[in-house]
């Protein structure tokens, strides 16, 4: 069987071995940032570089979420005129960059970190507490 | 999938991990029992209608007495003294005085029906790894130790972080447990009974409005109520005026109602300004978190330092999505890793050469061994799994008031994953078998309940009463040697679920 390291195999061969979880980091305030700070778990498997990178491109992209910008005014102006129901038909700045995000983690996960047998996990899905990332087994040694 | 010699002998259908689901709504696997969503599974106290679409705190009768002294001082307004100020003096006066109601009404429903701000709970593997690190901090000295707090610094003013036992989180900033809604709520303002629901930061800017509006509409029709009388008595006499009796009540109750309102509700108007002003919250006002007389340099961290800023970000700032993914389907059905004796670790699939039989006692003793590996601190190589203990539905009654939900996943699955008969053939996989086996269906009613102290250093490990069976773990109690694979598998088989 040809070796893959393609995510799907990887999910359904590898096993866990640990999760690693960075955490937000709330030192600018109540902003969704997350601890760029490496994790000794992940040290023979990524490089340092690589995923401060990451981490800094997803603190990035919250801090333009979250922007307050004149973009958001109106927005938030509009929102309030109508009486907030024009969100059932748009959505809002924060939801598409949600999604950025979102496909942001995707394409990191099939091209970084999936070779590497790990997987991040979309913060929105733990509630923006952490950035959680799985661990899978290193199986090219035992293959 | 094939994943090798194993394979030749199943052949099981199971879901596939896709990565393309950022949501565990997406899973791409055939339905076989109605998923619940996961407002039906929420462990607060919050009340849920129109399926998951709308939330409220449990106690919504002053809500009620709300919309009821509203709509009737309103309806009054409008059907007896609109009339007469429409033809005395201009139409213009019911027009405003519907936009204003209108609006009042979307604000009032928008605070109540909104997630405030809800944080969701912990999953497991969370709370498990912050307990350890916890530990670590403090020694490792096993026992619980006083509550426990992280300083961070914000804008140069140290804040204290407080970990929420329920919730098994830090809070961030700014964020508190409503005890009424038994909820981590971020940016918490107050509680507020008379919208039925938190205020936090989802919805005061709609809180706000609410209050701003409210109080504009009571003064309009204050005032217009006392127009109509004075311009009644102008007519017809003061007393006269008042003594006609279609028009008495249409006098005296929004007259009432509003001079009483007026007071409070611009006295609350006015004070919610102030706040926004100085972008704090109610929560931090009361306790003076900011005040100067606690210091010298105390200061609020979070102000953008003018007036305007602050307001503009209050109300007009992005509006962060809801956290709890009220209407997201719970992940009923992954097919189950069995833990096999074996030791043949396969990932996801159903191992069918089982030397046990696959009843329920043997689920529950796999559940053990992952809490086990719960207690136990993160070997290198032992994956932390998401803990989950299940409850028959007669234990329903026992269960304590919050189930909380462990994992997004199905703990179910565990117990289910091995439904396979003693004298089954390899090709069974645990989907078959799942319709083979009635008890499944059963099974997949339980309630998710997060073993409050399993990701606590063993010695504080025990399992609640919920558990159907009066079994309790303890560190240490397995023979590592030959339930390591097992329970590696169960374990994995579990956080493979959270992991969708």
């Amino acid at each position: 069987m040809a070796e893959t390291h393609s995510l799907q195999d990887m999910r359904q061969q590898a096993a866990i071995t640990a999760k690693v979880f960075i955490q937000r980091d709330y030192s600018s305030g109540t902003m969704c940032q997350f601890q760029t700070k490496f994790p000794s778990e992940l040290e023979n498997r990524i490089d340092k570089q690589q995923f401060e990178e990451t981490v800094r491109a997803l603190n990035n992209m919250y801090a333009e979420a979250e922007k307050l910008g004149s973009q958001s005014y109106i927005e938030g102006c509009l929102a309030c005129l109508t009486a907030y129901t024009v969100f059932l038909c748009m959505e809002t700045h924060y939801e598409k960059v949600l999604k950025k995000i979102a496909k942001y983690i995707q394409e990191q996960n099939d091209k970084i970190y999936a070779p590497r047998g790990l997987l991040l996990t979309d913060p929105i899905e733990r509630g923006l507490r952490v950035v959680e990332i799985t661990i899978f087994e290193d199986r090219s040694l035992t293959r | 999938m094939h994943l090798g010699v194993s394979e030749s002998m199943r052949e099981c259908e199971y879901s596939q991990i896709s990565t393309r689901s950022s949501t565990p709504m997406e899973t791409p696997y055939k339905k076989r029992t109605p998923k619940k969503r996961k407002w039906e599974i929420f462990p607060g106290r919050n009340k849920f209608y129109c399926d998951g679409r709308i939330m409220m705190a449990k106690q919504t009768g002053v809500f009620y007495l709300t919309l009821i002294l509203i709509l009737v001082t309103c309806g009054l307004f409008f059907t007896f003294d609109c009339p007469f100020l429409a033809q005395q003096l201009t139409p213009v006066i019911p027009v405003i005085g519907g936009v204003l109601f209108l609006f009042v009404l979307g604000t009032l429903l928008r605070t109540s029906f909104s997630d405030p701000g809800v944080l969701p709970r912990a999953s497991p593997d969370e709370a498990a790894d912050l307990e350890r690190q916890i530990d670590v901090a403090n020694g490792g000295t096993g026992y619980r130790p006083p509550p426990r707090t992280k300083e961070v610094v914000i804008n140069g003013q140290t804040v204290k972080l407080k970990y929420c036992f329920t919730c098994k989180i830090f809070r961030p900033p700014r964020a508190s447990h409503c005890s009424l809604c038994d909820n981590c709520v971020e940016r918490f303002d107050h509680h507020c009974p008379w919208v039925g629901n938190c205020v936090g930061r989802r919805n005061y800017r709609f809180f706000y409005m609410f209050i701003l509006s409210l109080s504009f509409l009571t003064i309009f029709i204050f005032a217009f109520v006392i127009t109509h009388i004075i311009l009644s008595s102008h007519q017809n006499g003061f007393l006269s005026a008042l003594k006609n009796s279609p028009a008495r009540y249409p006098f005296t109750v929004p007259l009432v109602v509003c001079f009483f309102s007026v007071w409070s509700i611009v006295g609350l108007s006015g004070f919610h300004t102030y706040l926004i002003s100085s972008n704090q919250t109610t929560n931090e006002d009361i306790k003076g978190s900011w005040s100067s007389k606690r210091g010298k340099d105390n200061y609020n961290p979070y102000s953008y330092g003018n007036i305007f800023t602050n307001c503009c970000a209050a109300l007009c700032g992005p509006l962060p999505p809801s956290l709890i993914d009220r209407r997201g389907f719970v992940e009923a059905d992954v097919p189950q890793l069995a833990p096999p004796t074996n030791g043949i670790t396969i990932y996801g699939s159903t191992q069918s050469q089982q030397s046990h039989t696959c009843d329920q006692d043997q689920c529950i003793q796999s559940t053990k061994f992952v809490l086990q590996a719960a207690a136990t601190p993160l070997l290198q190589h032992q994956s932390s799994e998401p803990v989950i203990l299940t409850t028959s539905p007669e234990n329903g009654g026992t269960l304590p008031g919050r189930a909380s939900l462990a994992l997004t996943g199905p703990c179910t699955s565990l117990p289910l994953g091995q439904p396979t008969p003693p004298t089954s053939t390899s090709s069974l996989s645990c989907h078959e078998a799942a319709d083979n086996n009635p008890l499944q269906e059963s099974l997949f009613q339980h309630h998710f309940l997060t073993p409050e102290e399993v990701p606590s250093p063993p010695g504080m490990l025990h399992c609640g009463s919920p558990m159907g069976h009066s079994h309790t773990t303890q560190a240490g109690f397995y023979d590592p040697a030959s339930q390591d694979s097992l329970h590696e598998d169960s374990v994995r088989g579990l956080v493979k679920l959270s992991s969708v």
